[in-house]
């Protein structure tokens, strides 16, 4: 086994960076999260998606804020606004493809994030709080996503905001007030667009950037799970510190570089070759103007809220209201929060655990996957179909897992991490 | 003067500040949540809408606009109109007691409507907004586009979100998602073929 050297720190500061850590702990910050943050050696693929989150949050701010500039968030200009980004403003299209592929990449790093805590247990005692600020950060990346698609004012943007404020109007007895208190208006209007904007660019970035910070103070407090799920501070040497814990800086920052250099040349080429991803990433109905008399002949959300949307449709309506498919499809997130009570096992890493869990996890994510292809098909032929039994499987993953992962064999979980290194 | 702590005044107290800090953020959030609510200026858009509906030929449809919603206005034929009361049992309300629609529409039963030929009805899918295609033409199930109306459709709406269907009175059928019936907005006529949309008739005299 290599052993890490350890990077030398005199501690010792002088002149201009003593002044400033007489005043602000500087140093002391980038020891705690960084270079004598210990986090277990035995990472491996699947953690580059919190950081490349990290990346992706950031591009988001940057690209954002300067479409902002060129950006007017009426619905008399809106349409036209996104056109001159586009046509006239230098590299505008680069900012504005940067910022459309960077919400579904934002998608995609965080579905395999959250996988990756399914995989290895990164939702279990004691990082109960973490799996949580995850899920609101989830929760607000759709209600951020939602009120960006608005911004362009094309027409699927009109239409699916009708659809998707529609959906608070099947609450019972508040519904309809709820509605026009949300739009502003008797229709999704000039008003609605105005206030989407003032939520997507200032309200829910501060709130996203804030549970960043309590998602990683909580990590950083309990400490990084691994693929093994073993708790790395159980072992610790003469100092202190983990055995199987390197410095985040410069070990994990450096590897952190190669994922990011892998996601970029992904990212990157996607907006430069295929920005629309065939329909995916952009819907073609948004290239022509809002039109309240018009609805597209076929309204899908973008692909990453796909599932969720199909479960919506799976639902029929009965006893006179359609709230019924609204609770499915909120129940299918609210879900996720439990997940850390709901798991029963014994071991965290899915490495140590047996087949059912192992079985079950493949039949979620096939669901999953199901569901999404649904969402963006009509709601005709075999699709209905499909949607209910995949609708049907997702919530079987999380409502029987308290019996399955109990009675699932498990094999014995090492002292150490296993692999590399 | 004491070193003993009061602890029950102090939790009173602190309690008491709490709480008075507490009905003043309620009574400080009142002025930010009431703005979200339309603004005068879009009360006052939502004024009537006058419709003339002299070129409107048998069995063809017009939208116009109320309230920034589409509003359809269909000129029904002899044919739909006779047999409007017949496909009551597909129905989920025909009787249009859980749907929306002002109290002299309601009363005319299974045509909705003031007058039997022209059906005048808000184009907002009660599901979920979208705006329903018509299909008119009864006994026909392919006049939309990669979609089966099935066997005896009697002619009306169909909804291209999530399939819901509706008769020419916007009547829904069973087994589709949306719940109630089409809404029918406040109208009247003012005169053979114009048409106020905001404006309720007066009662009819008995």
């Amino acid at each position: 086994m290599a052993s890490f050297p350890e990077i030398p720190d005199s501690g010792e500061r002088s002149g201009f960076s003593q002044w400033i850590n007489e005043r602000l702990p500087v140093a002391a910050f980038w020891k705690k999260h960084l270079s004598e943050y210990y986090a277990p050696k035995n990472f491996n693929f699947w953690y580059f998606f919190g950081g490349l989150a990290i990346l992706v949050l950031v591009n988001q701010l940057i690209t954002g804020i300067f479409l902002t500039m060129s950006y007017k968030p009426t619905a008399a200009e809106a349409f036209a606004s996104v056109e001159y980004i586009m046509r006239d403003v230098r590299w505008g299209w680069l900012l504005r493809y940067m910022h459309s592929t960077g919400a579904s990449a934002f998608f995609i790093v965080i579905y395999l994030h959250m996988f990756r805590a399914l995989l290895y247990g990164s939702h279990r005692k004691p990082r109960e709080l973490i799996w949580i600020f995850g899920c609101l950060i989830f929760v607000l990346l759709m209600a951020e996503a939602f009120m960006g698609y608005v911004l362009p004012w094309g027409n699927m943007s009109y239409w699916g905001a009708q659809v998707i404020v529609s959906l608070f109007s099947s609450l019972p007895y508040i519904g309809q007030s709820l509605v026009e208190w949300i739009r502003g208006d008797y229709y999704i209007a000039d008003a609605t667009l105005n206030r989407f904007f003032a939520l997507h660019v200032a309200a829910l970035p501060l709130a996203l950037v804030f549970l960043v910070v309590v998602h990683l103070a909580a990590l950083h407090e309990v400490g990084s799970n691994n693929p093994d799920g073993i708790e790395i501070k159980k072992l610790k040497d003469a100092k202190g510190i983990p055995l199987d814990g390197i410095p985040f800086h410069p070990y994990y920052t450096v590897k952190d570089l190669v994922g990011t250099a892998g996601f970029l040349l992904i990212f990157c080429g996607i907006i430069f070759f295929a920005p629309t991803f065939g329909g995916l990433f952009l819907e073609e109905p948004n290239f022509e103007p809002a039109n309240a008399l018009q609805t597209p002949p076929h309204i899908a959300p973008v692909w990453y809220f796909t599932p969720y949307y199909a479960m919506l449709r799976a639902v029929p309506s009965f006893l006179g209201t359609q709230v019924w498919g609204v609770l499915v499809m909120g129940a299918a997130i609210v879900i996720l929060f439990f997940v850390p009570w709901l798991d029963r096992s014994p071991v965290k890493s899915i490495r140590y655990r047996g087949p059912i869990f192992k079985l079950a996890l493949a039949v979620f994510v096939v669901a999953f996957v199901m569901l999404g292809v649904c969402g963006m098909k009509p709601p005709s032929g075999i699709y209905p179909q499909l949607a209910k039994i995949g609708t049907f499987l997702y919530f079987a993953f999380f409502l029987l897992m308290p019996w399955y992962t109990r009675i699932d064999s498990v094999k014995p979980v090492p002292e150490r991490v296993t692999g590399h290194a | 003067m004491s070193d003993q702590v009061d602890h029950s005044r102090r939790r009173l107290l602190t309690a008491a500040t709490v709480g008075v800090g507490a009905v003043g953020v309620a009574f400080t959030a009142v002025p930010f949540l009431a703005s979200w609510q339309p603004s005068a200026r879009a009360k006052a858009l939502g004024a009537p809408v006058e419709v003339d509906a002299s070129k409107l030929e048998v069995g063809q449809m017009m939208k116009v606009v109320w309230r920034g919603q589409a509003v359809y206005v269909v000129r029904r034929t002899k044919e739909v109109i006779d047999q409007m009361g017949k496909h009551d049992a597909l129905l989920v309300d025909p009787g249009s007691d859980g749907s929306i629609q002002p109290d002299y529409i309601k009363s005319e039963g299974a045509l909705r409507s003031i007058r039997p030929d022209y059906w005048i009805g808000l184009a907002v899918c009660t599901h979920l907004g979208c705006s329903p295609l018509g299909a008119f033409e009864p006994n026909n199930s392919a006049q939309v586009t990669g979609v089966d109306l099935g066997q005896g459709w009697p002619g009306g709406f169909y909804c291209p979100c999530h399939g819901s269907k509706f008769d020419l009175s916007g009547r829904v059928f069973k087994g589709v998602p949306a719940p109630t019936n089409l809404t029918v907005p406040p109208y009247s006529f003012g005169g053979d073929t114009r048409i106020l949309i905001g404006v309720d008739s007066a009662p009819k005299k008995a």
